[in-house]
């Protein structure tokens, strides 16, 4: 459905050069996974996961459902524990003890599937929880930062607006820049635009592609292979909690290594066909 | 007439003191009913399914005449009237405060986790506010109930409204046959009004909470 309708996005070239080239590879390290192992009760779900996420790169992970794309994202910051294995934060080992999750919490962001902004509160108040109550910032200047993101999803007269009045696209946003607010290094996103109607995802998409060219770091799970394609610096495709490839978007695409990559893809091409 | 509204009055502290005294313990149970551990809650639900099933009069009767009569202990009618109401409302609102937070979903609590608020701040500014608008609806709706059921009180000769209301009917009877309906009629009015605006009080509510 939405396929054709992101293979349009077009980054200009000119911001995509500015993001991509200067060898990602030579920037600092921001998250840094080694050997991931997590499983729930019996259940191996993450086999040994190594992965490293540069300053100002976009990570987009992609793989079958059930692969444990969701469980890794909630691993690197914390919100599930592992069984064995290390991250790092900015050369900063959390998987010890003592680490104070809540900090970390600050500089990975997280935006979820379901809309999970807080019925209770309005736009305005949902951004300004974390801030103030975790980062103990002022209340002028948070909401001074607010404001600035909300206008640039386009949201500013929303401000006041509580959950239930806003559409799925709209609380997507929200949650988006709520996260944003609290100023994190990275980014994760767990298919933020699952769950919406086809007419919202593309401007859910749309702001994170801007976040990109801004060179904002990034680790993204999505199932919208043109978009995938668009944003991402690198593409990690996983099975049955391996990684099982590691490739720039072109080759991945257009050269998948592994026949469980191409099987992967094929089934988007087989759909993308059906629905024309 | 002025001894209707000491019936009233008798009437509405009990109401007030049983359901005061519910939310005050059944906060903590149905915080348990909640909780993880399978064995408590599910003492809890006997307890709750028991006090249910057990008539409200019938209680009343065990524990001001059998009790005493058994351990020679003279309870006021007034204690075991509260005391009653209470065992009753803390088992319902036990049964609200659980089920106001297990349908909370999951992800509130693990999005605000996810902001960077440690699980105290979590269940301060994102679960118990929620909490408790679930919970208000119910608390009000169990406060007409217990408005309604207070005429039990009667029969341990607590004069309440509705044993006053009886006593002028007898007096009043004598000279005139229609006094029942004039007295019990303005009796039923009384409890309209009283319990009338409570529970559309509680409709606002949940249209404005959703
Ligand atoms: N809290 C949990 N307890 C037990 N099993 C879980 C839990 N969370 C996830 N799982 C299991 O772990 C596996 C991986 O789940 P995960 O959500 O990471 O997959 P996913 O790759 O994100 O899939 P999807 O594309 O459907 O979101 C699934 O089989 C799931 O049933
Ligand atoms: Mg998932």
């Amino acid at each position: 459905m939405s396929e054709t309708m992101i293979e349009n996005i077009n980054l200009s070239k000119q911001e995509e050069e500015q993001r991509e080239k200067p060898s990602l590879e030579d920037r600092p390290i921001v998250i840094c996974a080694r050997d991931i192992v997590k499983s729930f009760g019996e259940r191996l779900i993450l086999k040994g996961i190594s992965v490293n996420v540069h300053h100002g790169e976009v990570l987009v992970v992609i793989g079958p459902s059930g692969c444990g794309k969701s469980t890794l994202l909630r691993c690197l910051n914390g919100l599930e524990p592992i069984d064995s294995g290390e991250i790092e934060l900015d050369g900063e080992l959390l998987t010890k003890p003592g680490t104070n999750w809540n900090l970390v919490r600050q500089k990975i962001g997280m935006v979820f599937q379901n809309y999970e902004l807080f019925p209770h509160l309005n736009v305005m108040d949902n951004i300004l929880l974390g801030p103030i109550k975790v980062q103990k910032r002022k209340k002028t200047e948070a909401k001074q930062k607010a404001s600035a993101w909300l206008e640039r999803v386009g949201l500013l007269d929303r401000a006041d607006s509580y959950p239930r009045e806003l559409s799925g696209g709209q609380k997507q946003r929200v949650a988006i820049v709520r996260a944003l607010t609290m100023a994190p290094e990275v980014m994760l996103f767990d298919e933020v635009t699952a769950s919406l109607d086809p007419e919202m995802v593309r401007e859910v998409l749309d702001v994170m592609l801007s976040l990109a060219s801004q060179g904002l770091t990034m680790v993204i799970v999505t199932h919208e292979m043109g978009f995938a394609k668009a944003v991402a610096d690198k593409i990690i495709f996983m099975d049955e909690g391996h990684i099982v490839e590691n490739a720039p978007p072109d080759v991945f695409f257009n050269n998948p290594e592994t026949s469980r990559a191409k099987k992967f893809l094929n089934m988007f091409e087989f759909k993308g066909i059906k629905k024309v | 007439m002025a001894r209707l509204m000491e019936g009233l009055w008798i009437t509405v502290w009990i109401s007030m003191l049983s359901v005061g005294l519910s939310v005050l313990f059944g906060i903590p149970f149905g915080l348990l009913m909640a909780a993880k551990t399978r064995v408590v809650a599910k003492l809890m639900r006997i307890y709750l399914e028991f006090i249910r099933v057990m008539p409200i009069l019938v209680m009343l009767f065990l524990f001001y005449y059998s009790l005493s009569r058994v351990f020679g202990i003279n309870l006021s009618a007034y204690f075991v009237s509260v005391l009653v109401f209470t065992i009753w409302g803390a088992a319902e609102m036990a049964d609200l405060v659980r089920a106001s937070v297990t349908s909370l979903p999951a992800h509130q609590w693990e999005s605000g986790r996810a902001l960077g608020l440690s699980s105290l701040q979590v269940s301060l500014f994102i679960i118990v506010p929620q909490a408790i608008r679930r919970l208000l609806p119910g608390v009000i709706n169990l406060t007409t109930r217990m408005i309604k059921t207070t005429p039990f009180v009667f029969f341990i000769n607590i004069p309440d409204l509705m044993k006053v209301g009886q006593q002028i009917v007898e007096v009043a009877g004598m000279r005139n046959h229609l006094a029942s309906v004039w007295v019990y009629g303005f009796i039923f009015f009384i409890y309209f009004i009283i319990c009338y605006p409570i529970s559309l009080f509680s409709r606002y509510l949940e249209g404005r909470w959703q």
